[in-house]
C-alpha cells in the first residue's frame, strides 16, 4: 500500500468538488419527518426495515410452528402457509436487506466516510424514502385485501403466480406488484445519490483507493442495484398487464377447469430469465455491503490494516461484474439446453475465486491481529463462519448434476437461509453495534449485546444446520405438511420441532435486542466521539451525534487510508484518516 | 502496515505506466470525472439503468415474439395509412422519426445558445424542441387510435398472435412516457431559462439549489437518450 500512505499532504489540490448547498429544516416537520439530511433519512429507513422485517419474522414463526406440529393449528390453512412463505420471502430479501443496507447504512455512512456534507441531491434522497414507505404500505395493504396477499412464492413464477388456484390472486398479486415497482424507483431515486456522491463528491484527499472497504461494498452494490433492477421492474410491468390486461407475456395457453382460458402463446421461462437476472445480482447486493462492513470491522477491532486492501477492493469489483452472468444457476431444472448449465455452472464457480481470495485476507487480518472480542467483532466472526459454511453448500448446489437432486428441497432453504439470509443479517446487527454509539452518542448494552450474539448465531446454526440433513432426505421446501411420504423417516418429524424450539428462541432473542436499542438511547454509557478509537472519518466528526452538515465549518482533508492500526512508531494504535503525516506515521 | 510508506517520490507515483495510470487517474482525488457536474454524472448514470429497462422489454417483445406459434401480424401492412387512395407503408412512421430527429437539432442548438447565455434564443429552441416532442405524442396517439379502431387489443388482434399488441402498446406507451416527461420538463426549464432564473442564480423550488445553464445539456441528454432508444424501437418493431 505505498502510494496509499505517502506523504500526500503537498500533493493535495485545492477544494475542486462543489459543496453541497444544504437546505437548512425551519420547523420540526422539515427536521425530522420530511428530512433531507441523510442521516435522518438513514434511520428513517432504518426504522421503516425493521418494522416490516418483525413481519417477516413473525411470518416465519407461524411456519415453523405448522411445520413442527401439522395439523394443530386451525387458522394456518394450506393457502396461508403459501402466503406466508411469500411475504417472509420478499419482505426479508428486498424490503428489509436492501433497504437497510443500501437505504439505512448507505445513507448514514456514506457521506460521513468519504467526507461529504450530504448526499449531492438531499431532496431527492428524501423522495426515495417517501416512495419506499409507500411501497412498504402497499406491501402491508396486501395483508388486508379481499383474498389476503400472494401465495406464489417469492419468486412469483407464472403462470401459477396469476392464475386462480394461487392464493392472492384477485388483490395480493397486484398489490406485490405494484409494491415492487414503488420500491425501484424509490431505489433509484436514492442510489443515483449514493453512487454519484462516492464518485464526485469526495473531500480533498480522499481517493478511491483509501476509501473504507464499507464505502467500496455499498458502492458496488448500488451500481449492481442500478442495473439488475431493471429487470425485475420490466418484468413486474409485464406482469401486472397479463394479470390486469390479459396480455400474453408470460402466460401460455392453458387449461384451467376443463376450459381454455384467453392466454396463449407468451414465455414462462422469460419471467425466469428476468426475474434471476435481478435475483442474482440481489444475493450480492446484499452481501458486498456486508464484506465491506464486516472487513472494516475486522480491521477495527484486531487492531490490525486489512490484509491486501487493494485485492480486496478488486475483489468486490470482480465479485460484481461476475455476478450478472450466473443467473441461470437458478434454472438448472427448467429444462434448459445441457450446454448453457454447463457455462453456468462454470461461471457460478469462478464466483468462488475472489469470494475466496477475500475470506482467505479476512483470516489473514486477524491472524497475529490484537483481537478485542467486542459486540460488533463477534458478530463479524459469526459472519465469516456461516458465508463460509453457506458458501460451501453453493458449491454443491452450483453444480447441475448436484443440483438437480438438491433443487426444491430443504438443503435449498438451508443454503440461502445461511448465505444471504443469517450471514448479512449478523453483519447488520454488527455494524448496529458498532455504529450506534455515533448515531446516538451512547453504547448499546455490552451484556444484553453479547446475549443476542450467542443466541442468535448459535441459534441460527440450530435452526439451519439441520435443514441441510432434511434436504438430503429429500423433505421438499414449500410443503405444508409431508403426509405420507415413505422415503422420509418419521424422525425428520422430531427434528422440525427442534427446529421449531429454536427458530421460536432465535425470534425472542431479536426482542431482547430491539430492547436494548430503545433502552440504551436513555440509559446507554456516554459514548464520546471515538470509542472504538477507529481511523475512519465518520468517527472524528467535530460532534457525536454528527450534526447538520457534518463537519462544521471545513471539511476534513485526508492524508492516508483507513487501516492505519498498530503503525509502528505512531503515538496512539490506530492514525485517523485525516490525521497529516508528519505527526502520524513513523514515515 | 504492509510495507513502509518510503516510496515517496513524486514523480514515480505520479506517472505510473499503461493500465495502472489509468487506474489511478480514475480513482485519484474527489471526484472520479473531472470537470463533469453531480447533475450530469447523475443523468449519465440514470441513462445507463434505463437502458437496461429499455433492453429488458426490447428482449422480452422478441423473446415472445419468437415463442408465440401463431403468425405474426407483417409490420409494413399493419403500420401502413391510406392517403388519396393508396396504401403507403410506414409512412406515419417516417415522418414521427423524422420529428423525433429533428427535434434533437433543436435540442443540441439549444444547448449551444444555452452557453452563450443567450436567453432568448435557447428559450425558444427548447420551445421548438417541445412542440416537436409534442406532435411526436400526438402522432403517436393518432397511431394508436387507428389501431385500436381496428380491432388491436393488449390481448388480441385480428390479423395473429396476441402478443403484437401486448408489446406494441407496452413499448410504445412507455417510450411516449418518457417523451412526455421530456417535453414538460422542456417547459419547465424553458420558462426558467427565459425568466432569467439561471443568470440571477434563483434558487430552485424543488431543490432549494441554485442552477444554472448546464441544466439545458442535461436535458439534452436525457433527450437524445430518448431519441436514441426511439431508433432501436424503430428497427425491431417496424422493420423486422
Ligand atoms: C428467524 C429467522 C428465519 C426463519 C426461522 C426462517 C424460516 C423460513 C421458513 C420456514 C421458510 C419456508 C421453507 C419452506 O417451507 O419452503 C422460509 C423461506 C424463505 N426465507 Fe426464511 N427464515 C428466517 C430468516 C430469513 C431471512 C433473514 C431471509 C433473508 C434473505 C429469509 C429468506 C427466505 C426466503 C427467500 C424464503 C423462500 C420463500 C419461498 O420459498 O418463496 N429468511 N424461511
Ligand atoms: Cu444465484
Amino acid at each position: 500500500m505505498t502510494d496509499v500512505t505517502v506523504r500526500a499532504d503537498d500533493a493535495i489540490p485545492a477544494a475542486e468538488v462543489e459543496d453541497v448547498e444544504l437546505y437548512h429544516p425551519k420547523s420540526w416537520v422539515t427536521k425530522y419527518v420530511y428530512c433531507q439530511d441523510a442521516k435522518v433519512i438513514a434511520i428513517q429507513y432504518s426504522l421503516t426495515a425493521m418494522a416490516i422485517g418483525l413481519v417477516a419474522l413473525v411470518l416465519s414463526w407461524l411456519m415453523r410452528l405448522q411445520l413442527a406440529f401439522p395439523g394443530s393449528f386451525s387458522f394456518i390453512a394450506p393457502t396461508d402457509y403459501y402466503q406466508f412463505i411469500t411475504m417472509h420471502g420478499m419482505i426479508m430479501v428486498i424490503y428489509l436487506l436492501t433497504a437497510l443496507f443500501l437505504g439505512g447504512f448507505g445513507n448514514y455512512l456514506i457521506p460521513l466516510m468519504v467526507g461529504a456534507r450530504d448526499m449531492v441531491f438531499p431532496y431527492v434522497n428524501m423522495l426515495s424514502y417517501w416512495i419506499y414507505l409507500l411501497a412498504v404500505l402497499v406491501l402491508v395493504a396486501s395483508f388486508f385485501a379481499p383474498g389476503g396477499p400472494t401465495g406464489a412464492g417469492w419468486t412469483l413464477y407464472p403462470p401459477q403466480a396469476i392464475l386462480s388456484g394461487t392464493p392472492g390472486r384477485d388483490w395480493g398479486i397486484i398489490l406485490m406488484l405494484a409494491s415492487l415497482i414503488l420500491f425501484i424507483i424509490g431505489f433509484t431515486m436514492g442510489g443515483l445519490n449514493y453512487v454519484v456522491t462516492v464518485l464526485q463528491a469526495r473531500t480533498r484527499g480522499m481517493t478511491l483507493m483509501r476509501m473504507p472497504l464499507t464505502v467500496w461494498g455499498i458502492f458496488t452494490a448500488t451500481v449492481m442495484a442500478l442495473l439488475a433492477f431493471p429487470a425485475l421492474f420490466a418484468a413486474c410491468v409485464m406482469m401486472l398487464f397479463d394479470r390486469l390486461l390479459g396480455t400474453s407475456f408470460f402466460m401460455p395457453s392453458v387449461v384451467e377447469l376443463g376450459s381454455y382460458l384467453q392466454y396463449g402463446g407468451g414465455s414462462p421461462i422469460l419471467w425466469q430469465h428476468l426475474f434471476w437476472f435481478f435475483g442474482h445480482p440481489e444475493v450480492y447486493i446484499v452481501a458486498l455491503p456486508a464484506f465491506g462492513i464486516v472487513s472494516d470491522l475486522i480491521s477495527t477491532h484486531a487492531r490490525k490494516n486489512i490484509f491486501g486492501y487493494r485485492m480486496m477492493v478488486w475483489a468486490i469489483v470482480a465479485i460484481g461484474a461476475l455476478s450478472f452472468v450466473v443467473w441461470a444457476h437458478h434454472m438448472y431444472v427448467s429444462g434448459m439446453d445441457p450446454n448453457f448449465g454447463f457455462f453456468f455452472a462454470t461461471t457460478t464457480l469462478i464466483i468462488a475465486v475472489p469470494t475466496a481470495i477475500k475470506v482467505y485476507n479476512w483470516v489473514l487480518t486477524l491472524w497475529r491481529g490484537d483481537i478485542h472480542l467486542t459486540v460488533p467483532m463477534l458478530f463479524a466472526l459469526g459472519f465469516i463462519v456461516t458465508f463460509v459454511n453457506g458458501g460451501l453448500t453453493g458449491l454443491f448446489l452450483g453444480n447441475v448434476v448436484v443440483d438437480v437432486p438438491l433443487s426444491a428441497t430443504m438443503f435449498v432453504v438451508a443454503h440461502f437461509h445461511m448465505v444471504m439470509g443469517v450471514a448479512p443479517l449478523l453483519v447488520i446487527f454488527g455494524g448496529i453495534y458498532h455504529w450506534y454509539p455515533k448515531i446516538t452518542g451512547r453504547m448499546l448494552n455490552d451484556r444484553l449485546g453479547k446475549f443476542h450474539f450467542w443466541i442468535t448465531f448459535l441459534g441460527a446454526y440450530a435452526i439451519f444446520f439441520p435443514m441441510h440433513y432434511l434436504g438430503l432426505l429429500g423433505v421438499p421446501r414449500r410443503y405444508y405438511e409431508l403426509g405420507e411420504m415413505a422415503f422420509i423417516p418419521p424422525s425428520a418429524a422430531t427434528l422440525n420441532i427442534f427446529i421449531t424450539a429454536a427458530a421460536l428462541t432465535v425470534g425472542a432473542a431479536q426482542l431482547v435486542f430491539f430492547f436494548n436499542l430503545a433502552w440504551s438511547l436513555f440509559r446507554g454509557k456516554l459514548a464520546g466521539s471515538n470509542p472504538w478509537h477507529a481511523t475512519t472519518l465518520e468517527w472524528q466528526t467535530p460532534q457525536t451525534p454528527p450534526a447538520h452538515g457534518n463537519w462544521g465549518k471545513e471539511l476534513p482533508i485526508v492524508y492516508r487510508w483507513a487501516y492505519d492500526y498498530s503503525v509502528p512508531g505512531a503515538a496512539q494504535d490506530f492514525v485517523p484518516q485525516n490525521q497529516p503525516a508528519a505527526t502520524g506515521a513513523a514515515a | 502496515m504492509a510495507e513502509p510508506a518510503l516510496t515517496n517520490t513524486g514523480e514515480a507515483l505520479t506517472r505510473p505506466a499503461g493500465w495502472q495510470q489509468i487506474a489511478a487517474d480514475w480513482s485519484s482525488d474527489q471526484r472520479a470525472f473531472k470537470n463533469v457536474s453531480w447533475g450530469k454524472v447523475m443523468m449519465w448514470i440514470f441513462l445507463l439503468s434505463d437502458t437496461f429497462i429499455f433492453s429488458c422489454f426490447l428482449l422480452s417483445y422478441m423473446t415472445v415474439r419468437m415463442s408465440t406459434t401463431v403468425p405474426w401480424p407483417n409490420p409494413s401492412e399493419v403500420f401502413a395509412l391510406t392517403i388519396g387512395g393508396k396504401s403507403i407503408p410506414l409512412i406515419l412512421i417516417a415522418i414521427m422519426t423524422f420529428i423525433l430527429i429533428s427535434s434533437s437539432g433543436t435540442m443540441a442548438m439549444a444547448v449551444n445558445f444555452g452557453y452563450r447565455r443567450d436567453r432568448a434564443r435557447t428559450a425558444a429552441l427548447m420551445l421548438a424542441t417541445a412542440a416537436f416532442g409534442a406532435t411526436f405524442v400526438g402522432m403517436q396517439a393518432f397511431e394508436w387510435t387507428k389501431l385500436i379502431t381496428e380491432g388491436v387489443r393488449p390481448w388480441g388482434n385480428p390479423w395473429g398472435a396476441v402478443q403484437f399488441g401486448s408489446s406494441f402498446f407496452m413499448i410504445t406507451g412507455f417510450h411516449g412516457t418518457h417523451v412526455t416527461i421530456g417535453v414538460i420538463f422542456l417547459i419547465i426549464m424553458a420558462r426558467k431559462v427565459w425568466r432569467g432564473d439561471f443568470d440571477q442564480e434563483r434558487r430552485g423550488f424543488f431543490t432549494s439549489r441554485k442552477g444554472n445553464y448546464e441544466v439545458v445539456e442535461i436535458m439534452g441528454l436525457y433527450w437524445h437518450f430518448v431519441d436514441l432508444v426511439w431508433v432501436f424501437i424503430f428497427a425491431l418493431f417496424y422493420l423486422w
